[in-house]
């Protein structure tokens, strides 16, 4: 037994004393540590008392908005990228083009050029959309921001849709047809299931980019987190109004992604071997 | 003052606005080439602290990563547009208590848009060193070069063709992010053409020209990079 005892070959003993990158690493921590320590004395030392009790209602309104818009907008745009996923994957010529346009320019261009092109460029046609009614939805900026947010989402959304889908080999539909089950069939009983699985993180990264685009909405005068936070500075100068809606933003990114990140781990547990 | 038509809206000249807007599509790509060597450069190290085995340097790559992919990117913007003047305020006034200090908002975006390509670019790298195997570096030790010469000859040549792709998708969404330093007052695409819709009233024309420009500034970098993959694939093909 002693033999084979002395076969095995040990780990690499660990590395001891300070080589250079250990140096490095505890350098970078404890910069990091003193930029933590330093925003939050900065908080501390800073607190306002007449700042919190004027600001947090609007914050915390403004983060019913943000969270309104993104929820909104992403809903809309599920619905509208089963569409163009569908235009995106059709063997027809027209179709498919047109849907790869759509994608390509709503992925090509930024969503701030989106935004001000719905917000002040349907302005124009003021008289246009008056005359069919549509001109009392444009008006507003909040309703603006959702279309041009759905609008982009759609067309993420409807590559990831389309990834997914194409993910799923393709003898799981010759079975399907095999077993004499039709296309609408197939796909909501056998391909979407699987499929969703694959687009889970896709689609939660994409919620989480939309969180975090919608702070440009501020820019078109919505009030939402981020526009309270201009507000906020804007009338006071307190770059603490900036911070704490960091932190949030901050807050809110993580608990999503944690939060997808687990429901990941859930849904492919059978996965797993 | 006569109606003007379209045409003389987007002449080039005193009368059209066409100048104004190439010249802020200018300022756009001198920001993202700019944004670029700084990004890189800072997301390979970024990368390479990560996939380090000392624990704290993982933990600092990935506080970094978190806090600047985790906030928004006009949220940086305005933290660093704004935030920074005061901070170097209060130290300068130790030294010279009557100097005041203003960000270019150029440079401003240049840090902020290096910071955010950086912590994206990271994990391209990331995914991209994961891919290689670890023989090249064994093999690399083996034939006696050093810690920095296998990574100069042997892994980095690897590497960048393995996070090629990757780091197309970041360049774009770089250049898409540029259109947000206008919010700070760079004359930029998106500014100049805010300025012209503004004067002109032809709002919808404007930013409409602004996103054909970003559309067209999109479909050269796609023509660009995949001339650059084909030329990194001939000399692949070469050896």
């Amino acid at each position: 037994m002693s033999a084979t005892a002395t076969m095995i070959e040990r780990p690499p003993p660990r590395a001891r004393g300070w080589p250079r990158r250990r140096v490095v690493g505890y350098g970078l921590v404890c910069l990091w540590i003193a930029f933590g320590l330093g925003i939050v004395s900065y908080l501390f030392f800073a607190w306002n008392a007449a700042f919190f009790a004027k600001y947090a209602p609007a914050y915390l309104q403004g983060l019913g908005v943000t969270l309104a818009l993104v929820s909104i907008s992403m809903v809309l745009g599920a619905i509208l990228s089963v569409p163009v996923a569908y235009g995106r994957m059709s063997r027809n010529r027209i179709l498919s083009g047109l849907a790869y346009c759509y994608v390509y320019f709503f992925r090509g261009t930024p969503l701030l050029v989106q935004t001000f092109l719905v917000y002040y460029g349907l302005g124009s046609f003021r008289p246009q959309l008056q005359m069919i009614g549509l001109w009392d939805f444009f008006k507003d900026a909040f309703n603006c921001g959702v279309f041009a947010f759905a609008l982009n989402t759609a067309a993420y959304q409807a590559e990831i849709l389309r990834g997914a889908i194409e993910s799923v080999p393709k003898g799981q539909w010759e079975g399907a047809a095999s077993l004499g089950l039709h296309k609408l069939q197939t796909l909501r009983k056998i391909i979407l299931p699987q499929a969703l699985v694959v687009a889970l993180r896709p689609y939660g990264n994409e919620l989480i980019l939309m969180v975090k685009a919608s702070a440009i909405v501020a820019i078109i005068t919505v009030y939402d987190l981020m526009g309270n936070a201009k507000l906020a500075f804007a009338n006071s100068f307190d770059i603490q109004s900036y911070i704490w809606v960091a932190l949030v933003y901050l807050v809110m990114v993580e608990l999503l992604r944690h939060a997808i990140e687990w429901i990941e781990r859930r849904i492919t547990i059978h996965l797993k071997r | 003052m006569p109606a003007q038509s379209i045409w003389t809206l987007l002449s080039w000249g005193p009368d059209g606005w066409s100048d104004d807007i190439v010249y802020g599509a200018l300022i756009t790509v001198a920001l993202a080439l700019a944004t670029l060597p700084i990004g890189l450069t800072i997301g390979f190290f970024i990368a390479l602290a990560k996939q380090s085995e000392e624990p704290s340097l993982r933990l600092a790559a990935n506080i970094y990563t978190t806090v600047f992919r985790g906030l928004p990117e006009l949220v940086t913007l305005f933290l660093f547009f704004f935030g920074v003047p005061i901070l170097l305020q209060h130290l300068i006034r130790y030294f010279r208590p009557e100097a005041t200090i203003d960000v270019n908002s150029f440079v401003a975006g240049m840090i902020v848009l290096a910071l955010i390509f950086s912590s994206y670019a990271s994990e391209v790298f990331l995914s991209a060193f994961r891919a290689i195997p670890k023989g090249q570096y064994e093999g690399g030790y083996a034939i006696g070069l050093s810690y920095g010469q296998t990574m100069r000859l042997v892994i980095v040549p690897q590497l960048l063709r393995i996070a090629f792709p990757g780091l197309e998708n970041c360049w774009l969404s770089l250049l898409k992010d540029t259109s947000l330093v206008s919010v700070v007052g760079l004359a930029e695409t998106l500014r100049n053409a805010g300025v012209a819709a503004r004067v002109t009233k032809h709002s919808f024309l404007f930013y409409g020209v602004a996103a054909l420009v970003f559309l067209a500034l999109a479909v050269v970098s796609s023509f660009a990079t995949s001339a650059i993959l084909r030329s990194l694939g001939k000399r692949e093909a070469q050896r």
